[in-house]
């Protein structure tokens, strides 16, 4: 079967540094992938790029929700590749902090929504339909995430956790076949990790969407992985099965030899 | 011939006093990413007190070059002074506030100050007594370049050659340099950032009170609304030269006052502040960055 | 807070102002008649002035200090008065019957200068609102506003001019001359991070005034275009008078107009993104919103409400020159929006009442008028950011939805 996300060789320079050297990745239907690395290693550029807030340099990248015909993501801006069905979450969380819990959802449905000035003008009946439609999509949304006691608070009144929580749902309001998600447990306590944990299988057995993920906990990727990538310096050094990756020679060089050492 | 390098030399007069006032620009966005609204109202300002104190000396009956020099002193002593306390009032509480907020006060800045002048002195132009003297080696070639003119061209070198050496060898300099880079950053490493900022905005408008004193008696008439088209152009200066960077600025401003004396010289001299203008619009559109300046990307 | 170290500080703040102020207001010099005027008494008045204004000064940050404080903490976010106010229906609609029958019997009460000044401050309602939805909802900072009054204003001139066209026949194509002049101005510069992006659009701004002001064979140059008809009423001849009060009620009623569709637009698919777009651009693109395209229909939108207004001020003026579409003009319609509130309706009608009605009826007022307003913008930015009255946006509410649909969930 064809990988839904396929990326060869991609480049990416600023100036002269090479951020991303000739990375390939798979991503296949149902799959939890991770991608690991040292900071600075080029992860988060790595999902920029993919997302079309950066222009690769080089390399191709290839999207095929269907599994049949393969859509390039090259050159596309970021909102195409959203409505393309790749939907993301920042590893600086990125909430719109002034709008309530239930807006936030409702903008990421924004995309697959069709009223435009005159909608918005005369209140047809369709538009009035699809407003009231996505208030009811977006509040089911939060419910699965486990968010619906906040429904109407201010996105910036949630505690952290669940602010995570919040953009992880609202890239999901985006009805994406995949998520990618960007270091998700960063700043999470234990029982916070635990719930994420349990959300992301959630989403990947019952949504069916896969996921992408970038992380430093390593008992959470160990666990959640199917596939895992490793990068460093730009490079990928790495890729393997949790077992695999624990296990590289590679990958304890340059990025868990202290641990192992001590 | 003679009239191109007529142009060429008005339009390094020109580029000369914008760069005098794009640098304080650069420096204060440099610092504090806020396009500094009020800064054309300095250099007015500057052009004022200066007005005023060589009208009396000048009763007094006192020798213009010395007049020149306590005016440019006493310009330079109240711009600088101006620039500090508007700092302070209008952009020092805003430092936490959007961009848009610090942008919005410091056009009500300007507009203040513009109306101060024009409510306690007046709306016409006032004829400014031409203090810089006519030399005399420059009469042969009088009719090409004025005395004035040298006298521009001369202290916009020193006062760029003066604040490099200022940004790149000094204490304060680095501790500037700093800042801009992180101002959260220079804080922890014990640089006062606030004494930083103002230090910065005295200095930009004390440079600012020196073009404007140089333009004064070289046009030899000044009105209140002196300081705005030259602050937009002068910020178009400086963005073209890539916004934050000292010998970008003066580049700006030498490309743009050549540009402007060029087109005003064979194309159309009605259209010269529209010229200024779709400058601006095309460098920003095309160049936000400027000509030195480096891209920089919104960091996700 | 009148303690010895209070009083210490102020005075000092009072000298250094004293010395700041010192030659512009103080000394005036006639260079040609050689003549030096001193005006002591005007150094008195700043040091004085200064004084107490800088107690209430440090009063006000140190307020505002302890209330972000407040807020950081978490404390209990009051609603304000204004909220309260529209939530209380018993107290909304009666002052809605009674704000509306005030509304139609001014011009009957009130004398022609009144209802003249009235429809002038409804003017502003109009393009205050439609550069709300760009600066407020939007958060797009376009200092180049006046432009699109000035195209509907010259619009409507030349239409009439040339083609003899009337105001309701011109009314709908300068709101679409607007429209238009703000999708091609702001197709180029809408990439443009917030604070160039307002410098851009004070270059446009400025070049249109220039471009009128020079292209005689066009515009008639700064001389302007007179003798433009004021609005007809089905060929009916008005006086004078009746026409005054003809054209309140047509401003009252595109006020009207103008409150509903802004207030439709806010609260649509389209309003939520300017709104989000405004919180967070990289998110929101990250959402699937179309940055230029969300930002550009804010920006056209506004526009039109300029275009419109500017049909109604060439309507009312009877003649326009190009000093009329200063980059001050636009400022002051900013000051509209920021006075009153960014982003809120109610705010906007507010700030406009202040603006415009304030400084004609305080005549000694009027001389300072441009001055308050660059003051009031820097107050206001430093002391209360969002306006007189803040932005009570209605907020999308999740209410009981929920029961009806638990059997499909």
């Amino acid at each position: 079967m064809e990988p839904i996300l396929e990326v060869k060789e991609l480049t990416k320079d600023f100036g002269g540094l090479r951020a991303l050297d000739r990375i390939d990745l798979k991503v296949h239907r149902g799959q939890i992938v991770a991608l690991i690395g040292p900071n600075g290693a080029g992860k988060t550029t790595f999902f920029n790029c993919i997302t079309g807030i950066y222009q690769p340099t080089k390399g191709e990248m290839l999207i095929s929700p269907g599994g049949k015909e393969k859509k390039s993501l090259n050159g596309l801006k970021p909102n195409h590749v959203t409505k393309s069905g790749l939907a993301r979450t920042f590893q600086n969380i990125r909430l719109f902090q002034n709008m309530t819990v239930l807006e936030n959802v409702m903008i990421g449905r924004h995309c697959r929504m069709h009223a435009g000035i005159p909608g918005a003008v005369f209140r047809n009946p369709a538009t009035m339909r699809e407003e009231k439609q996505v208030v009811e999509d977006s509040y089911r949304l939060l419910e699965k995430i486990g968010l619906e006691q906040y429904v109407n608070e201010y996105a910036k009144n949630l505690p952290y956790g669940a602010q995570r929580r919040l953009e992880i749902a609202r890239a999901m309001a985006t009805e994406p076949f995949m998520l990618l998600l960007d270091e998700p447990a960063a700043g999470m306590n234990v029982k916070e990790t635990k719930e994420l944990d349990d959300l992301i299988v959630q989403i990947c057995h019952q949504e069916k969407i896969s996921i992408l993920l970038i992380e430093h906990d390593m008992k959470l990727v160990m666990s959640l992985s199917d596939l895992i990538y490793v990068v460093d310096y730009g490079k990928k050094i790495a890729e393997g099965t949790p077992e695999e990756i624990k296990n590289n020679p590679d990958v304890i060089k340059a990025y868990l030899g202290e641990e192992v050492d001590a | 011939m003679e009239y191109f390098i007529e142009l060429f030399l008005g339009g390094l007069t020109r580029g000369s006093i914008y760069a005098l006032i794009a640098l304080g620009y650069t420096m204060v966005y440099g610092i504090i990413q806020l396009i500094n609204f009020a800064h054309g109202e300095i250099y007015m300002i500057g052009a004022f007190t200066a007005l005023i104190v060589a009208g009396i000396l000048s009763m007094l009956g006192w020798n213009p070059v010395a007049i020149l020099i306590i005016a440019s002193v006493i310009a330079v002593v109240y711009s600088a002074s101006y620039g500090w306390t508007i700092e302070k009032l209008a952009y020092k509480p805003l430092r936490q506030a959007p961009r848009l907020s610090a942008l919005i006060s410091a056009i009500g800045m300007s507009m203040f100050l513009q109306y101060y002048v024009l409510l306690a002195q007046t709306s016409n132009f006032l004829p400014f007594p031409s203090l810089i003297p006519d030399f005399k080696f420059m009469e042969p070639i009088e009719h090409i370049v004025r005395s004035s003119e040298i006298v521009i061209y001369i202290t916009t070198a020193i006062v760029m050659v003066f604040l490099t050496f200022l940004i790149k060898f000094t204490r304060i300099g680095k501790a500037m340099r700093a800042t801009a880079q992180d101002r959260d950053m220079a804080m922890l490493v014990g640089i006062d950032v606030n004494k930083v900022i103002s230090f910065t905005f005295i200095i930009g408008s004390a440079t600012a009170a020196i073009g404007g004193v140089l333009v004064a008696s070289h046009t030899g008439q000044i009105n209140y609304y002196i300081g705005f088209i030259a602050g937009i152009k002068a910020f178009v200066a400086a963005v073209l030269g890539g916004i934050g960077s000292m010998p970008g600025a003066v580049l700006g401003s030498l490309v743009l006052g050549m540009s402007e004396s060029f087109f005003t010289g064979y194309i159309s001299s009605d259209y010269e502040d529209v010229f200024a203008f779709l400058f601006l619009v095309f460098t920003l559109i095309f160049r936000p960055s400027g000509i030195l300046g480096r891209s920089d990307t919104d960091k996700v | 807070m009148f303690s010895f170290s209070e009083i210490k500080k102020s005075l000092l703040i009072s000298l250094w102002f004293m010395f700041l102020t010192f030659p512009i207001m103080v000394i005036r010099v006639n260079t040609i008649y050689k003549t030096i005027e001193w005006r002591w008494d005007r150094m008195i008045m700043v040091g004085v002035g200064s004084f107490f204004l800088s107690f209430l000064w440090r009063f006000f940050i140190g307020k505002k200090e302890t209330g972000k404080k407040k807020t950081d903490t978490g404390e209990v976010q009051q609603l304000t008065w204004i909220q309260r106010l529209t939530e209380n229906k018993k107290i909304y609609l009666p002052s809605l019957v009674a704000i509306s029958v005030f509304v139609v019997l001014f011009p009957f009460v009130f004398s022609m200068y009144q209802t003249n000044i009235m429809t002038t401050a409804l003017i502003y309602v109009v393009v205050g609102l439609g550069l709300n939805i760009v600066v407020g909802l939007a958060g797009l900072l376009d200092l180049g506003y006046v432009a699109f009054y000035a195209v509907g204003a010259y619009t409507y001139a030349l239409l009439n001019q040339h083609f003899g066209l009337g105001f309701w026949t011109v009314l709908p194509l300068g709101a679409a001359m607007g429209f238009m002049f703000g999708v091609i101005l702001g197709f180029p510069v809408l990439r443009l991070r917030g604070d160039y992006l307002a410098i851009v659009t004070l270059g446009f701004g400025e070049i249109i005034r220039l471009i009128l002001e020079n292209w005689n064979a066009f515009s008639s140059g700064p001389s302007g275009i007179a003798n433009i008809p004021r609005p007809g009423l089905f060929g009916l001849h008005l006086s004078l008078h009746q026409n005054i009060i003809y054209m309140y009620f047509i401003m009252i009623g595109l006020a009207i107009f103008t409150i509903f569709i802004v207030g439709r637009l806010q609260d649509s698919r389209l309003g939520r993104a300017w709104i989000a777009l405004r919180e967070d651009e990289v998110a929101c693109q990250a959402m699937g919103i179309d940055k230029t395209r969300t930002k550009l229909s804010a920006f056209a939108l506004g526009a039109t409400w300029a275009g419109m207004g500017g049909v109604m001020f060439a309507a009312k003026t009877t003649f326009i020159n190009p000093a009329s579409f200063t980059i001050w003009e636009s400022i002051i319609i900013l000051c509209v929006v920021v006075i009153g509130g960014m982003g809120s309706v109610l705010g906007v009608i507010c700030g406009a009442m202040v603006l415009i009605l304030l400084p004609e009826y305080l005549r000694a007022f009027s001389e300072y008028r441009m001055l308050l307003f660059g003051a009031i913008l820097v107050i206001m930015m430093v002391f209360r950011p969002e306006g007189i009255i803040s932005n009570v946006r209605k907020t999308y509410k999740f209410e009981g939805l929920k029961d009806n649909n638990k059997d499909n969930s």
